[in-house]
């Protein structure tokens, strides 16, 4: 019996198999030109000084010159400020907002997601053109008219270094907060309203009920908004770019900004190479301190 | 019963209550609309030099003369439009395509490999774009020398990982048995897939099509890196560059973004349910 089964069950699996690799070919092709070999090639490039016609090895260079270039530790700082800013804010603000969605009639709620994940579906150069002029510095530009009506004086919003950063992070603000704020309201909606009840039971107002229930059940969830919010603002590239270019005096110089502008200004492709694998350690490491501190008691 | 208090004394008291939150949700909502309404509302205004013009919160009239400005800047600004529309369709449907195949593969058949490899794919998701970009920008121009074409926009996002985790989270829920009763039937795995999966998968797929639409529409790095004439450039790279080169026109500039933004506002009044389902399918189960 089972001398029968086996060749016949074998010939079943190879055939899918071939059916499998057929399904998966157009996907592995595209991924290895053009993430696989891409990765793999960046490792190469970041220990070269390219040049299109046969680049030169240089060893460590490219990662001596980034540790010992203020510029770049300067973009890591910028880099690192802009996240504390914004990424807490962003989940402080969508948390909120959530829990003032849940009471509302199910049609309302739908109506309020929608309202909130408008601004996500234009385009950043859009809402960059449209910030350029909210920033307008002439005292007739609209936050500084807004601001004047409280009596604070005109600022040069993105063209002062004291401003430049603050100016983007407010931006980033009052962007759209519409995934994260859908995401907890799904979350809000999943918690077991039994654990409410017993804590009614318990005689335990709103605010005990938000800290003792909704905080620690949310946990995964603001872990996942945390570390993938932390993730893409460390890549942040564009509102700098269309915004300030990194200026004024390289205030408002990204790590990402800093690896473009070394890419394509000046064609320092090596540098740039040994700077994004430097990033991408960043990152993983960061989002591993985040898991293992914030994750612990986090069950998946 | 809930987190919210929903025995409240009387009717009068949660009626009070939800007007509150109704206005908070309100206020925060008119704080993150206001750069569109801004956008939208000054786009009609006239195409003048900004210099001693004051904004106005409100319409003071109402033209279409700041669009025509736009599109006269350039006699490449409708192509702008028909690139993104080709490019992000082309994405768009190969995406669908592909990686619903590759979704279908790794989720439910058995082959040598898959769980390497799926893990191989998931492991490359965490990479940062910035450490692909530079050699692949290399490989485009340097080695296929094909910059400033369709297919250097297209090729590099044929099939994203993303879309292939999201089709394979979805169809991992299609219960084996289907399948299973589709191969007593004597059909073959590409009919399984063309008659019982992807009917089983129109909502993942719809959701799928429309975020990659949007992505594609509203990318701006990609298309900004390989292309190097105005015919071949997107409307996002194409109002960068009237931005720079028109820094005083105002009302014009607000045109050039509404242009750029006005077809995702269509596609998301017309399906937001998918946009909004879109958030949590690929968010809660990843």
């Amino acid at each position: 019996m089972i001398q029968t089964m086996k060749p016949a069950k074998k010939r079943k699996i190879r055939g899918d198999g071939a059916w499998g690799y057929t399904f998966i070919a157009v996907a592995l092709v595209v991924f290895a030109l053009f993430t696989a070999y891409p990765v793999a090639s960046a490792f190469i490039i970041s220990f070269q000084e390219y040049k299109p016609l046969g680049s030169t090895y240089v060893g460590f260079d490219n990662y001596v010159n980034t540790f010992s270039d203020s510029l770049f530790w300067k973009s890591v700082k910028n880099t690192i400020v802009y996240t504390i800013l914004t990424v807490p804010v962003a989940l402080f603000l969508s948390f909120a907002v959530a829990i003032l969605i849940l009471p509302l009639k199910k049609w309302m709620q739908t109506t309020f997601k929608a309202v909130f994940y408008l601004p996500a579906v234009a385009s950043g150069v859009a809402l960059s053109v449209v910030w350029l002029w909210i920033f307008d510095p002439m005292s007739s530009g609209i936050l500084n008219q807004l601001l004047g009506t409280v009596g604070i004086e005109s600022q040069n919003w993105l063209g002062s270094s004291s401003t430049s950063m603050f100016s983007l992070v407010f931006m980033s603000w009052l962007s759209s907060h519409g995934t994260s704020i859908i995401i907890y309201l799904a979350a809000l909606l999943g918690i077991d309203t039994s654990y409410y009840e017993a804590a009614e039971l318990d005689g335990a107002n709103f605010l005990q009920k938000l800290w003792y229930i909704v905080i620690p059940c949310l946990k995964p969830t603001t872990l996942f908004l945390l570390v993938t919010g932390v993730i893409g603002s460390f890549q942040v590239f564009q509102n700098a770019y269309l915004m300030t270019g990194g200026g004024p005096d390289n205030s408002t110089t990204m790590v990402g900004l800093l690896i473009f502008n070394n890419a394509f200004k000046y064609f320092e492709f090596g540098e740039a190479a040994a700077q994004s694998l430097i990033l991408a350690l960043l990152i993983a490491g960061i989002a591993m301190v985040q898991f293992k501190f914030l994750g612990k008691e986090v069950e998946y | 019963m809930a987190l919210f208090n929903n025995h409240l004394a009387n009717n009068k008291m949660k009626f009070f209550r939800n007007t509150i939150i109704i206005i908070l949700l309100l206020l925060f909502a008119l704080a993150t609309l206001f750069p569109i309404y801004f956008m939208i509302i000054s786009s009609l205004g006239d195409p003048v030099e900004a210099g001693a013009m004051s904004y106005s919160l409100f319409p003071t009239k109402i033209s279409l003369d700041s669009y025509k400005f736009f599109f006269d800047y350039s006699e490449y600004s409708f192509r702008w439009l028909t690139n993104s529309l080709i490019v992000a369709g082309a994405v768009t449907i190969s995406n669908v395509f592909f990686a619903s195949m590759a979704g279908y593969a790794f989720s439910k058949i058995q082959f040598k490999g898959r769980a390497f490899l799926f893990t191989l794919l998931l492991c490359a998701m965490m990479i940062p774009y910035q450490v692909t970009q530079v050699p692949l920008y290399i490989l485009i121009v340097n080695v296929f020398h094909i910059q400033n074409t369709y297919s250097a926009l297209i090729m590099p996002g044929l099939v994203t990982v993303y879309n292939i985790f999201l089709a394979k989270q979805f169809m991992t829920t299609i219960p084996k048995e289907i399948i299973e009763s589709g191969k007593m039937e004597g059909a073959s795995q590409f009919q399984i897939y063309v008659k019982i999966i992807l009917p089983l998968s129109k909502t993942v797929m719809a959701v799928m099509a429309i975020l990659t639409f949007m992505e594609n529409w509203n990318t701006f790095f990609w298309p900004f890196l390989v292309t190097n004439t105005m015919d071949m450039q997107t409307i996002q790279v194409g109002l960068k560059n009237f931005r720079f080169a028109n820094t005083t026109y105002f009302a014009p500039m607000m045109a050039g973004a509404t242009i750029s933004a006005l077809p995702m506002f269509i596609l998301f009044f017309s399906l937001q349910k998918y946009f909004l389902e879109g958030v949590t399918v690929g968010a809660v189960k990843g």
